[in-house]
């Protein structure tokens, strides 16, 4: 199944759009969340973010859609420094976020919420057929289109929210734990998805996920990110091999791996 | 004859409108025997959580408790009777801190007009406080106690929110997707903090998680729903081999041992 790739050109886009994070701070009060983190992702890039809870994965992503306001360092985007953009303007620009914990309007039905996704679109044709293509993809949703979001189970918000990201044309498509809630068979539907995306599309992934296994399949690189700094960066073979990183995100994974065989 | 179970459910059945979103649903949790209900997204697990809880009434059928029927029980009441549990998509006081959430917990346990303003007394050496900071150190959450929750990392609102039903000291523990957004260790670590809960309280848990390494570590049976119908149950381990759950659940497509077990 294809999304089908969506006509429209965004503004601000350059063809070829590179993330690039240098030195960036966040702080809550005196919590200093991010102590200077520099990352980028290359066009058509899959990249990783893996550490524990309460590292700072999810303050970098709200960071970088500029929903948390950073205390430092600047964050590039397609060629342009995009650090003092209000969220709008860089969801225009291609560069958009599925967030932690689906943040679906619960009060809207499923077809409402998708239709959200591409309010900043001028292109109503194309919207409407990739709402179509949503619905093939992810039957759940059709047979609920016109019901309130709300009577949607935990594993449904979530298929809305990532099919609601893709409503946005994004040509960076940021995920925070997009297999939070999802069942064994819906976590590899829904990164068969995200690996169609980025195949069909050339669609860029910078992916938080707590499925190491999961996301390490599918990157090209990967970050481990502690107290707010990275620790470590390398491809997934390079992370696998590590015996620290072994231990803390990988070691189970194995042991269900020798279990399942 | 066994004692009874501690949790049964008999020919249980709601209706959404038109929609049958639980239809028959008989099965047991007996005492001390940690319990998991797994299935697919929108199987209804989350709803048979609302049912033994009493957030929606049944429409047929019955739920004992400990033998005693509590189907008419209002929910509200239910606590009282020994269940507590956590939520899916958290429900946690955001402008309220850790400990303060934690305390929301104790109040079933005080009756009268005292008792219900004991937990709010400011005093910093209040018992009610003391025991709710311990309860949050024993789960590894002392860096959190302090500050407002919102903001907070997902999976930590969600260790704190099962540290609030403990506060209920429940004899029956809902678990919905305790696991949920921890990575591998941090999922291990919480695996030895429920084994260590119910062994040393008496705590029968009913777990509905996605983590099947997780469900299979824990418990030892497993009740299998999809479309709101039991369509299997039995030791953990015998339900990765049912082919019916193999195909509603854990998918039939190529490199399936890497999806099933991968959280």
């Amino acid at each position: 199944m294809q999304i089908e790739t969506s006509s429209h050109k965004p503004s601000e886009m350059t063809a070829e759009a590179s993330l690039e994070i240098h030195d960036l701070h966040v702080r809550y009060g005196r919590v200093h969340a991010l102590r200077g983190i520099s990352l980028n992702v290359a066009p058509g890039e899959v990249v990783a973010v893996l550490g524990a809870n309460g590292a700072g994965k999810s303050s970098l992503l709200k960071a970088l859609i500029g929903l948390q306001p950073t205390a430092g360092g600047r964050v590039r985007y397609g060629g342009a420094d995009i650090t003092d953009w209000p969220p709008s303007r860089r969801i225009r620009s291609g560069l958009v976020l599925v967030p932690e914990g689906r943040r679906i309007v619960t009060g809207l039905t499923v077809h409402e919420n998708l239709q959200m996704g591409a309010f900043a679109r001028a292109d109503r044709r194309a919207v409407s057929a990739e709402i179509d293509a949503i619905f093939h993809r992810f039957p759940n949703l059709a047979a609920r289109r016109n019901h309130a979001a709300g009577v949607l189970s935990g594993g449904e918000q979530q298929m809305l929210a990532i099919g609601r990201g893709l409503l946005a044309a994004p040509r960076l498509m940021m995920l925070d734990e997009p297999s939070l809630g999802l069942s064994p068979r819906l976590t590899g539907e829904v990164f068969a998805l995200l690996r169609d995306l980025h195949r069909e599309r050339g669609l860029s992934l910078l992916l938080v996920e707590q499925n190491t296994h999961q996301a390490l399949a599918l990157a090209d690189r990967a970050y481990v990110l502690e107290l707010g700094r990275v620790v470590v960066e390398g491809a997934p073979d390079q992370l696998r091999a590590d015996p620290l990183l072994h231990d803390a995100y990988l070691g189970s994974t194995e042991r269900r791996r020798n279990a399942a065989s | 004859m066994s004692e009874a179970p501690i949790l049964m459910l008999d020919k249980v059945r709601k209706n959404f409108g038109g929609l049958a979103v639980v239809e028959d649903l008989s099965f047991s949790v007996r005492r001390n025997v940690c319990t998991g209900l797994i299935g697919p997204n929108g199987a209804g697990k989350t709803t048979v959580f609302n049912l033994i809880t009493g957030v929606y009434p049944i429409d047929a059928g019955r739920i004992l408790l400990d033998g005693a029927d509590i189907t008419r029980v209002p929910s509200r009441r239910r606590i009282h009777h020994g269940i507590a549990r956590n939520f899916q998509n958290i429900r946690l006081m955001p402008h309220l801190s850790a400990i303060e959430n934690v305390m929301v917990g104790q109040h079933c346990r005080n009756s009268g007009l005292f008792g219900n303003l004991q937990p709010v007394t400011l005093s910093p050496r209040n018992r009610w406080r003391e025991e709710a900071r311990a309860a949050l150190v024993e789960a590894g959450l002392e860096d959190y106690a302090r500050g407002a929750v919102r903001g907070l990392p997902y999976g930590v609102q969600k260790r704190i929110e099962l540290v609030r039903a403990l506060m209920a000291k429940p004899r029956l523990l809902l678990l919905d997707e305790p696991a949920a957004g921890l990575n591998s260790a941090e999922t291990a670590a919480l695996r030895e903090l429920l084994a260590r809960l119910c062994r040393q309280r008496g705590i029968t848990l009913l777990v509905v998680e996605h983590d099947m390494h997780f469900v299979g570590a824990l418990c030892d049976e497993v009740v299998v729903l999809n479309f709101g119908r039991k369509i299997a149950e039995g030791r953990p381990e015998a339900m990765r081999e049912n082919a019916l759950v193999k195909e509603a659940y854990f998918g039939l497509d190529s490199g399936q041992g890497q999806v099933c077990y991968a959280n």
